[in-house]
Order: structure tokens, then sequence, then C-alpha cells
């Protein structure tokens, strides 16, 4: 093993571990509040009982939604259902007290640690409880799958898997670099009724709106793609167009969520900690 | 501090009311103020908001236009008409999150509230009710495209449009009070996100968010009617964009009346057993 190979082993064994005790420290932290857990519960429950309402009203004037037959539909709610919750659970909660930190100078803390910043801003501060949104979701998908027209193949759920975590990583960098504007402006009031509305723009496959809109869900704001492709994959209507897509905009957005961190923080200056 | 707290200094009763418009307007106009001062947010806030109903508008088009024309009497144009005017009413329906209220319970802020001479419901309705005016001036343009766009159907007399715009008042007062209760239960519960995320739930399936009332299944309406979310959302929509009959006009602004008396009351009895709760050593 070359020293370089054996460093860059040591940096990931250093961030493995700090994941893990923060994730320790949140668990520990989140289990006082046990009640929640049940709140929670109740709120994916009425969550769930709202998309399945809208399925069914759909369904029952109409047989097909632009080629979209209701057990697809229905997995579709199921993979907007986990990635939600990814996104409110791992993603939201984090970015958020960064964002925060920033407009109170308190960043300047997280800057002396001796780790990765981006890594120690994306792991703490994780409200577990919303990880039962991955669970229904995860749920849902199951129940669709026995009512899906060609039934689930291998390929189909290899492709599944491959694009649902596609459809995570385009969740946590567009999140990223959208909170990264909070290092030229200060403060974005705005960024809670954003994840409210981009989260229900992305209840629907792509494929039922409007070509600009199909657009704007694909580049401009990629969770419509992030949901879209897993859920065609899943439902056996998976092109080589969407998947390309999903994975290029992944990857696009990694390179680019990384730079315009590293330029954030270059911009940096705390007022005070 | 809880005995302290537990009355709210009174206003002096000789020009209590005139005191009382003097702080709405001031207050008001500071939140006008605000709002032309970050005009970046106000924008991202109407396209935000305007995101949201093109989304559903575009669903139940899809479904009229694929069932022959419309869906239980609703056509194309009137599902236009429905979601155009929910964009407005939406943006001015946005008032203070719960959460506002947690922050001031558990860091001690709400201890300077309550040296003030009213109570602070008044001032988050205030705050508001200028917010709601600033965004709906702002909203004139992007109404304007999206009637050219969309072609709504509306069918709108003068008595409508009065209706409507005597029931957006009652209908932000609705808003901001039930708010302000679901916060207010920061006095026991030390997080309140889970009790918020419930009540927001129910408030989106049952207000004519997701989808018309008239198009939810008899048992949904009937809920929905015996609940104040839809007097408070579906309703000025339904006043504007018609066909509605004069006696639905005055019921339905009855009922947001109702609601309004019931939720001050049911606010005033939780901040009274609330507030005797409260603790702080700072603020």
């Amino acid at each position: 093993m070359t020293d370089t190979t054996r460093a860059r082993a040591d940096r990931v064994r250093h961030a493995a571990e700090i994941t893990a005790v923060h994730l320790r420290v949140t668990a520990h932290n989140e289990l006082q509040y046990r009640a929640n857990f049940f709140f929670q519960l109740l709120q994916t429950a009425w969550q769930v009982i709202g998309g399945l309402v809208v399925v069914a009203l759909v369904y029952s004037k109409t047989p097909e939604l632009n080629g979209w037959r209701r057990g697809e539909l229905l997995a579709a709610v199921g993979v907007f259902t986990m990635i939600g919750g990814l996104l409110r659970a791992v993603v939201y909660p984090p970015l958020q007290q960064m964002m925060d930190d920033v407009g109170k100078g308190d960043f300047d803390h997280t800057l002396t640690q001796p780790a990765d910043a981006q890594l120690l801003v994306s792991v703490r501060g994780i409200n577990i409880w919303q990880l039962t949104d991955v669970v229904v979701g995860a749920v849902i998908v199951a129940v669709a799958i026995p009512d899906l027209p060609s039934g689930v193949s291998a390929s189909d759920a290899a492709a599944f898997i491959v694009l649902l975590v596609a459809g995570a990583a385009i969740t946590y960098w567009m999140w990223l670099s959208l909170s990264c504007l909070v290092f030229w402006v200060i403060e974005l009031p705005f960024m809670s009724n954003l994840m409210h509305y981009v989260t229900r723009a992305a209840q629907y496959p792509i494929g039922i709106y409007p070509a600009w809109l199909r657009v704007s869900m694909t580049v401009i704001v990629p969770l419509g793609i992030a949901v879209t492709a897993p859920a065609e994959a899943i439902a056996s209507r998976l092109s080589w167009v969407t998947a390309a897509s999903a994975i290029a905009v992944a990857a696009v957005l990694g390179v680019f969520s990384r730079w315009l961190w590293q330029r954030a923080l270059r911009r940096y200056s705390g007022a005070s900690a | 501090m809880a005995d302290v707290a537990a009355q709210t200094p009174r206003m002096p009763s000789a020009g209590r009311w005139r005191s009382l418009a003097d702080v709405y307007v001031a207050r008001s106009k500071t939140s006008i103020q605000l709002a032309v001062q970050y005009r970046f947010n106000l924008v991202v806030d109407l396209v935000l908001t305007t995101a949201e109903p093109i989304v559903y508008l575009a669903v139940w088009q899809l479904v009229a236009n694929s069932s022959g024309g419309e869906v239980d009497g609703f056509t194309s144009g009137r599902f236009a008409a429905y979601y155009v005017t929910f964009g407005f009413v939406r943006l001015c329906m946005q008032s203070g999150s719960p959460g506002n209220w947690q922050h001031l319970v558990q860091r001690g802020d709400l201890s300077g509230y309550l040296l003030l001479p009213l109570h602070p419901v008044h001032i988050d309705m205030a705050t508001w009710l200028g917010f709601c005016l600033a965004r709906a001036v702002a909203w004139v343009p992007v109404g304007a495209i999206l009637v050219v766009a969309y072609r709504p159907d509306f069918d709108t007399s003068v008595w409508q449009v009065a209706a409507f715009i005597a029931s957006l008042v009652p209908a932000l007062v609705m808003r901001t009070l039930i708010n302000d209760i679901i916060g207010m239960t920061s006095f026991w519960f030390v997080s309140i996100v889970a009790i918020d995320g419930v009540m927001r739930i129910a408030e989106n399936l049952l207000s004519g968010r997701i989808v018309p009332p008239d198009l939810l299944p008899g048992w949904a309406q009937t809920l929905s009617k015996a609940l104040p979310f839809e007097w408070g959302f579906a309703f000025p929509i339904e006043a504007l964009i018609g066909p509605i009959s004069t006696a639905a006009l005055l019921r339905g602004l009855a009922m947001q009346l109702l609601w309004v008396v019931v939720l001050w009351m049911l606010m005033r009895l939780v901040w009274r057993r609330g507030v005797r709760r409260y603790g702080a050593v700072s603020g």
C-alpha cells in the first residue's frame, strides 16, 4: 500500500468515525423524545393517506394519467415518500443548522475542527424520527408491486436501487448547493417554504407535466428527476434518457456542489463565535 | 414570572380600540417596508407559492382532458380559475409558523412580549396583515401572466368580488389563530414539530389545497365542512370563481365569523392555561 493510498484510507476511516459519533449522539438526543416517534408515525400516516386519497380520486375519474396506471403512480408515491423522508430527516435539518450558524457567526467553531467542514455540517442534527417516512415509503412501493402491469424483473430492481441512491444524492447535493447561498446573502428565510413547495411539486412523475415544467423539474430543481427515475425503474417504464439524465444530474451536482462549497468557505468571515 | 405573566398588562380603557388600531397600522406598515426591502425573498415567495397550484393544475387538467373534458363539473377552464385564485389566496394566507412560539418560549423571549399592553396574537395578526397586503400587490403581474397562459373560466359577479375581498381578512385571522394555538402548545411540549406536522397535513387534505373540496368523497366533504380549514381557504376561492348563490356566500361568511369567535375563545383558553406554566429566567 502506498503512502497516498494509506492516507486516503485513514481519511475515510476518520470520516466514518466522525459520522458514527454524530449519529450516536443524535440518536441519544432524539431518543429522549420518544413520544415524537408516535407523532411522526401519525404524521406520516396522514401524509400517506393524503397521497393515496389523491391517487384514488384521480383514478376514479380516469383509467390512466398520461400512460401511468394506478399501481405505477402508487409506486411513485412510495418513492416520493422515501426521498421526501430522506430530505426531511438527513438533509434539511443539518443544513438548516449550518445556515443558522453562518448567520450568527457560530460557523467558526465548525471550521476550527480537524475534519472536513462539509462532512461535519452534514452529519449533525439529523431527525431520526423522520426516517419513518423512508420505511413507510418502502412499504408503499412493496404494496404497489403486485399491481404493476408488467411485474418487476431483477434488472428493474437493480436499476431501482441504483437510481434511488442517485436520487438521494441529487437531493443532498441540490440542497447543499442552495444552502451555500447563505454565505452570500446571510439569510435565506424562504428555505423552509422552498422545501415544502419543491417536495410537493416532486410528488408526481414528471412525465405527466407539460414540457416546460418537466425540464424545470429535471434541470433547475432536479428533485423531480430524483423521484421519477426510481419510480420509472420499479414500474418497468425506465427509458435510457431518464436513467442517463438522473445519473448525469447526480454527477454534475456532486462536482458543482463541492466546488460551490469551497468557494463559499473562502467567502465566509465570521462576525463572532 | 408565571404569576406576573398570567395577566397581560392592559391598555388604558380610554382610547383602547384606537391604540389597538394604531398598533395594527404601525406593524402592518413595518411589514410592508420589510417586504419591499427584501425584494428577492418576496420574488422567491411569489415563485414558490405559484408553483404549487400550477402542479395541481397540470394534474387535474390532464385528468379533465382524459375524461371527456370535465371532472364532476370542473372543466379545464374552471380548474384554471380555481388554481390561479388558489395562488393568490395561498400567498395572502401565509402567517407565522408555530415554531416561532417554540423559540419564544424556550429562549425566554416571550417575557418581552408579556410586558406589552396587548396580546401577542395581535402582533402576529398585524404583522401578517401587512405582508399579505404587500404580497397581494406583488402578485398582480404574476396573476396577469397566469390568466393569459391558462385562460381561466370565471363566473363572477360584483357581489362575489366583494364577498371574496371580505372573506380574506377572517381567513387570515383564522389561520393565524390556528398557528398560534398550535404554537402555544410549546408551553407543555419541548418540541411541537410533530403536532404541527399532523395539523398541517389535516389542513392540506381538508382545506381544498390538494384538491377542490367538491371533488372529495362525501365523508371527506362532511368532515371538511365541520372543520375550519375549508372556510379559511377554499371558501374565498369558490366565492370568487363561482357559480355560487348569494345564500351560499352569506353562509360562508357567517361560518368564517363563527370560526373566528370559536378559535379566539380557544386561543384565550390555551393562552391563559399555558402562560401560567411559563417560567423564564431571561428574555
